[in-house]
């Protein structure tokens, strides 16, 4: 969060949002199953101007031998950006905030997966942000859900995540860039819709306990709708299939 | 599970098709997959394309940024390519920094963009000896099936074709579009395999391939850049039959790049 230029409004007098969106609301969403080829499993998602493609590989033995885990299954998650995805050029490979948002990521999903019924194997999980426009983590982790699902790993649920925050004093859905930027509080969460259990969670800013349960509140609405776009997203892939197939 | 190599059977009964004139896909030997170049893809990017050819997708960036000249060349910009084979792409691409295959593919497109002087490196100079613009070229593969050669050039030239200087952003007046100097050449991939000879391999062919001959011709239909790769050898009759093919799907490709990119 950083320093708000005096002359910037973040919320106009109608209390509409610097893109016109209402505090509730969510930027348009996107969600295709696989669009990928070579992949297992694989989910391509425009969230606002964020462009998001997330495949799955595996389960697949893991390799080398000794690093197999004889109860459960290793979930390795990567969370790239590509080096025109940002303003300013990125440096090619892994920095320090993509490494965390890979481990936060893969132990949100390894929750969700049935892991014990898959030991010695492994399976990838690979998230590339091809233009980026705040709430990366949150899209990415809804694309890789889809790609898990496409790739017929077996999970008690499909998560899904979106965040909340707080915007010149006003608690809001889904944080674009300008409010990102200079909003006063993110609060990104992933979810298991059926059970409601909290997945991912973290928090940037300043909340009173009371604008965290009212953000808390707003970003578990997100996530019910995004949830049921992840969801049509699949059918239609699907759809498609059993159509053909009975034609 | 997706594949990693070509089994024994299926090597074998490509082979088969082969003799009978046929390819694993069903396409002709001189004929290109469908080919679908979309561009401005990425917001954040001053130019972008993302190409689809057949199975295969490639997204490459463009961006921009001010920094200094070789001193060899000080009122030249200057032009950086990189490739990225993530392993998002195939089963085969491993994460890390970029490896021999990846180098490769950055040369290749890299010299067809330089070499034929695609853009106007003098006109991106902004204080000689001190300030230019540096032109980032970022190849990020998405869907490896098979000749990424042709599908990264045709995505870095579509990408360069509408790309712009962001002027606005550094205080120097108006964005314009990037400098162009020469219409550029279309490269087109042939690989050999049991005895015959097939444009634009697909993943199997390339993984089964003996031989591989890259041609890249101009608009005139002469020859500009070529690269001969793998073991095998090619006779010289089947050089000539190459070059032809080249010209005639070069001539094809450049009308949809043309397209694609509103020339």
């Amino acid at each position: 969060m950083s320093k708000k230029p005096e002359d910037l409004k973040l919320i106009d007098e109608n209390g509409r949002r610097i893109d016109g969106r209402k505090f509730d609301e969510l930027r348009p969403i996107k969600i295709e199953a696989g669009p990928l080829h070579r992949a297992d499993g694989s989910c391509y998602i425009e969230w606002g101007n964020n462009k998001i493609i997330a495949a799955v590989y595996g389960p697949k033995e893991t390799l080398p031998r000794h690093e197999q885990h004889p109860l459960k299954a290793i979930v390795n998650a990567r969370y790239n950006m590509a080096s025109f995805s940002v303003e300013e050029r990125k440096r090619p490979g892994p920095d320090r905030r993509s490494i965390e948002i890979s481990k936060v990521i893969g132990e949100a999903l390894e929750n969700i997966i049935m892991v014990e019924k898959l030991p010695r194997a492994t399976i990838d999980i690979n998230i590339e942000v091809l233009d980026a426009d705040a709430g990366t983590r949150c899209a990415g982790l809804t694309a890789a859900a889809v790609a898990l699902a496409d790739a017929g790993i077996p999970m008690r649920d499909i998560p899904v995540a979106c965040s909340a925050g707080k915007v010149d004093g006003h608690v809001v859905l889904d944080l674009c860039k300008e409010e990102d930027n200079y909003g006063e509080a993110d609060l990104p969460i992933a979810i298991a819709p059926r059970k409601k259990e909290i997945l991912l969670l973290q928090m940037d800013g300043h909340l009173t306990p009371k604008e965290f349960d009212e953000a808390l509140e707003l970003a578990l609405k997100g996530c019910e709708i995004v949830s049921k776009l992840q969801k049509e997203a699949l059918l239609k892939k699907y759809m498609k299939e059993v159509n053909r197939e009975n034609e | 599970m997706s594949e990693l190599v070509v089994s024994e059977i299926k090597r074998k009964y490509m082979h088969k098709l082969a003799q009978a004139n046929k390819r694993i896909d069903g396409r002709a030997f001189d004929e290109y997959r469908p080919i679908k170049i979309q561009t401005n893809f990425v917001k954040k990017a001053e130019g972008s394309a993302r190409i689809e050819l057949g199975n295969t997708k490639v997204l490459v960036g463009v961006k921009l940024e001010m920094g200094e000249p070789y001193p060899d060349s000080p009122e030249s910009g200057v032009l950086t390519t990189n490739a990225e084979l993530i392993p998002l792409a195939s089963p085969e691409f491993e994460a890390g920094p970029p490896d021999e295959n990846a180098i490769e593919l950055a040369r290749v497109v890299d010299r067809g963009i330089r070499e034929s002087e695609v853009i106007d490196l003098e006109k991106l100079c902004i204080e000689p000896g001190e300030k230019v613009w540096v032109v980032f070229v970022d190849i990020h593969v998405l869907d490896y099936d098979g000749n990424l050669f042709d599908a990264s050039s045709l995505a870095a030239l579509a990408a360069l074709l509408t790309a712009r200087v962001p002027n606005e952003r550094f205080d120097l007046g108006e964005d314009e579009p990037l400098p162009i100097k020469n219409d550029p050449p279309i490269s087109c991939t042939f690989v050999k395999y049991g005895g015959v000879i097939a444009v634009d391999p697909c993943w199997e062919e390339e993984m089964i391939a003996e031989a591989r001959l890259t041609v890249a011709t101009d608009k005139n239909g002469d020859i500009r850049a070529m690269q001969k790769g793998l073991p095998g050898s090619f006779t010289i009759d089947e050089v000539r039959k190459i070059i032809k093919s080249a010209r005639d799907n070069g001539a094809r490709i450049r009308k949809v790049l043309e397209k694609a990119v509103g020339r």
